[in-house]
């Protein structure tokens, strides 16, 4: 069992400043969940009259993207590839003093305590994130082969949650990555290259438009990446970017 | 009001009755769909893909979700993979035996026309999603890979490494975004539907809580979809995520929608095993892992030395000893009651020997680490990371947990209630199932009614009912959001000495006891006396802080855990009244000699259907006879 200190971001709403108050976490097991060890604390708050904490959360099993937090300055924790929601307990040690942060990041708003706005992401995918096909009158699923690199390749951007780490970790509060998988895991199927173009430049437009920053190259939103997608989908999202530009440039001057 | 259920099955061959249903329901003409409302609340597979699919049509949608994003349902943690009878592998499947196994997994307490229906448009999902780009596992030659799951002797499982759901969310969730971005779906993140308003007999439209600014709003519509998934979180510990609830498909049986087969809910039977009083829910690992997994305890009781160290002499591969032709591939409910047999026996591994091993030795022997990473790595991690073990070097340790519940509000074929103009689908609904849902067919369902059911029944609910006149200003609305306003204020009023998440911890404790893995008489009655009590401590020992006007989680949970501290009681009374033992229902009066479930056909064939009459009063049971034409009906046996 270990005893920690937290300093938690506290905040009303909206408006209010916020601020860090100080907690205790008390005969902490080392096979709890990080956000267990919250429920704890907010179990003791509530005992006492007094607010817990709130944060989002859903899951608890690291697919749903819900958890936010900062901890210890780093989005979910210290451990690689790993949500808040499954960061446990035995990666702290006793008398461990853990700073918990909302997301950082102009585009996300804090509503409560830990709790960000992050529908800037869905508006980002609403404006190109899919592709066009209405319900019924789809081709038989193995009339279109996709050789198995391409499928993996593709699975490994699609595998993106949408938590928002990524903007969390960039000095920029650059949404690059999150945009990137998106882009990624279409430009690497057949059923994507049909609209590139359009989905490319209203996908950056709504990421510009949200109050994004750009990419400087710091790498940082790999490393905090729970489901570790690689920075190398930014390099093919510049490409796919790059493409449009002149591809719309020779339409225009009539060059197709 | 007198109730009745007509389960509206159309006439004629199973083969042919939805081909001729479809002719026979009215269209609406293209240019009229516009004036049509429909109100979906959830934005799971099922919601989501009801929602895009309806606007796609030309209706006007608003779609309702408690998270943040509609991205984040938890179909999204579905790991293993969704059904089809596509016959890829060559290996024997067809739409027959899809629909067979199906209603032969449920133990026969399924109707026969839905889920022959289900079966044939299992392969157009597949198509749907790979069009939309779903990035389903492939084979060196480009086309679809399957894989072979629980309940079956074919492979017509496909899938996307471990996240199948996620994969199968995030398109339908694309194609909800794309309607959303278009103008044609109004989404409401971050709201949480509070009551149902029934006007005249038909439904009208629900009541919400904003989970920001506290505001309650109501919205009326033509037709309201509930598609909230399920109610396993009335146990406490469950696979869901901790914000899944019984609130919206319950307040709309309060308002007189029936609840079919409360009672049956599923237990999974490869889950992480607890490891402590902490525990806010149970980790899943996905049923795939049956595949090259083998499940094991040792043979003798009090065995201590380290699962490698146990020589093959003294391990008892139970689930390959009792069913030789299925095996690890047993069926769920099948395989859990198994598992719970050897540690009663007392052969459990583990420090609470409450957990049996999945152990993938031979099959890293077999095909090498790199495959076995390949095809589950990421369910691999997901174990290290929760139990600090790896799974490559020592086996998993896995128990039953509560996971699916098959019960729902009760729907005709055409997926609406008895009120009129309430539509539910996915797990919300009972229709699929029976008493028993085979793996990866609940991803299939949920797809299913959404993208290929609801599109076509609903037009023909509008075209027969017509535009809805009743507004948002009628009295009933007026009144049912008075009564969530005061429920609120109620729910704020509690200022006692116990925390909601304590009083729904012993909730769930009295259920697993009474109406668990197995269940009497006696241990029902229990918890059907019980269950008041506790209800009675909620309500004046509880306590919930903040206020209304604000993000309050804590007030949030507190409206969940009232109405699962009703809804309990209506799950006992359901496994009360069934004397057999079906599927996930295992009630131990009736059992054979070794120990399998006893159905009883004779006098158990039906759906049972119940109308609220009061809190804490007992249920009307309604029934709705089961006929097997098509599927023989006979015991279930994967030996």
């Amino acid at each position: 069992m270990m005893n920690l200190k937290l300093k938690v971001w506290r905040q009303k709403n909206a408006q209010d400043k916020g601020r860090i108050v100080d907690y205790d976490a008390k005969d902490v097991s080392p096979d709890m969940s990080f956000l267990e060890m919250l429920d704890i604390v907010n179990e003791e708050l509530i005992l006492k009259g007094q607010e817990p904490i709130v944060f989002d959360h859903d899951c608890r099993e690291g697919i749903c993207g819900m958890c936010s937090q900062t901890i210890n300055g780093i989005p979910h924790g210290p451990e690689r590839g790993t949500t808040v929601c499954q960061l446990h307990m035995r990666h702290f040690k006793d008398g461990d003093t853990i700073f918990i942060e909302p997301w950082r990041a102009r585009a996300f708003p804090v509503m409560k305590d830990l709790i960000v706005d992050r529908s800037a992401l869905d508006k980002i995918i609403q404006a190109g994130g899919f592709v066009s096909v209405d319900t019924g009158g789809c081709p038989d699923a193995n009339s279109l082969p996709i050789a198995k690199d391409d499928a993996e390749d593709s699975m490994d951007a699609a595998a993106c949650i949408g938590c928002g780490a990524c903007v969390a970790a960039c000095k920029n509060a650059s949404a690059m990555l999150f945009v990137s998988a998106k882009v990624g895991h279409f430009a690497k199927l057949p059923q994507g290259k049909v609209e590139r173009e359009r989905r490319i430049q209203a996908m950056v437009k709504a990421m510009d438009d949200a109050g994004f920053g750009n990419c400087t190259n710091y790498y940082e939103c790999e490393a905090v990446c729970p489901k570790e997608i690689s920075v190398r989908f930014i390099a093919l999202m510049n490409r796919e970017y790059l493409r449009t530009i002149n591809h719309l440039g020779r339409k225009k001057s009539g060059g197709f | 009001m007198m109730t009745t259920l007509d389960s509206k099955v159309p006439a004629g061959p199973i083969t042919e009755k939805w081909d001729k249903h479809r002719f026979n329901m009215k269209l609406v003409n293209p240019a009229n769909k516009r004036k049509y409302s429909a109100i979906v609340v959830g934005s799971g597979l099922a919601g989501a893909s009801a929602a895009a699919s309806l606007a796609e049509l030309g209706y006007q949608v608003s779609c309702f979700c408690y998270q943040d994003s509609p991205r984040r349902a938890h179909s999204i943690a579905a790991q293993g993979g969704i059904n089809a009878a596509k016959n890829y592998p060559n290996d024997g499947d067809s739409i027959w035996r899809l629909f067979y196994d199906t209603v032969k997994g449920g133990d026969f307490r399924a109707r026969e026309a839905n889920v022959y229906r289900l079966a044939q448009v299992s392969d157009e999902i597949i198509d749907q999603c790979v069009a939309q780009g779903v990035p389903f596992a492939r084979d060196y030659g480009g086309l679809l890979d399957n894989r072979s799951f629980g309940g079956a002797l074919v492979s017509r499982t496909f899938y996307a490494r471990g996240q199948t759901g996620q994969q199968l969310l995030l398109g339908a969730y694309s194609a909800l975004s794309r309607q959303i971005g278009l103008g044609t779906i109004k989404m409401f993140p971050r709201t949480e539907m509070l009551d149902l308003v029934v006007v005249d007999g038909r439904a009208r439209g629900i009541v919400t809580r904003d989970m920001v600014t506290g505001k309650i709003f109501s919205y009326a519509a033509d037709a309201v979809i509930l598609a909230t998934g399920g109610y396993s979180n009335v146990f406490f510990l469950s696979t869901n995520a901790i914000g899944c609830n019984v609130t919206a498909t319950y307040r709309a049986y309060k308002r007189g929608a029936m609840f079919a087969n409360p009672c049956y809910t599923q237990i999974h039977p490869t889950c992480i095993p607890v490891s402590g009083e902490h525990q806010s829910k149970l980790t899943l690992m996905s049923e795939s892992l049956r595949n090259d997994g083998r499940i094991w305890v040792p043979l003798n009781k009090g065995e201590k030395r380290a699962a490698n160290d146990i020589p093959e002499a003294e391990r008892d591969y139970y689930l390959e000893r009792k069913y030789p032709s299925y095996g690890n591939l047993a069926p769920r409910d099948i395989s859990s009651r198994a598992a719970k047999q050897v540690c009663d026996e007392g052969r459990g591994v583990g420090d609470t020997g409450k957990g049996v091993y999945l152990d993938f030795r031979d099959a890293i022997n077999r095909l090498g680490e790199d495959v076995i990473r390949e095809r589950y790595g990421n369910l691999f991690d997901m174990y290290e990371r929760i139990t600090g073990e790896n799974p490559y070097k020592a086996p998993m340790r896995i128990y039953p947990a509560l996971h699916y519940t098959m019960g729902g509000l009760w729907v005709d074929y055409n997926l609406m209630s008895n009120i009129p103009g309430l539509f539910v689908l996915g797990e919300a609904n009972f229709s699929d199932h029976g008493a028993n849902r085979l793996g990866a067919s609940a991803l299939m369902q949920g797809l299913a009614d959404g993208y290929f059911i609801i599109p076509y029944t609903i037009g023909d609910f509008y075209v027969r009912s017509g535009v809805s006149k009743v507004t948002t200003d009628h009295e009933e609305f007026k009144k049912a959001e008075a009564e969530a306003t005061d429920r609120m204020k109620k729910l704020l009023a509690l200022k006692g000495k116990r925390t909601v998440v304590d009083i729904h911890r012993q909730l769930g404790k009295v259920l697993w006891e009474g109406c668990g893995m197995g269940r009497n008489e006696a241990g029902l009655k229990k918890a059907l006396a019980e269950i008041p009590v506790i209800r009675e401590e909620f309500w004046k020992n509880a306590i919930v802080t903040g206020g209304n006007e604000e993000i309050n989680q804590a007030l949030e949970r507190a409206g969940r855990v009232a109405d699962f501290l009703e809804f309990a009681e209506l799950m006992v009374y359901d496994a009360l009244m069934r004397r057999e033992s079906c599927g996930g229902h295992f009630r131990e009066e009736s059992q054979t000699k070794e120990g399998e479930a006893l159905r009883n056909d004779a006098e158990y064939s039906y759906v049972s259907a119940w109308e609220y009459t009061g809190v804490g009063k007992t249920p009307t049971l309604y029934k709705e006879p089961l006929t097997f034409e098509n599927v023989l009906l006979a015991e279930r046996s994967y030996k």
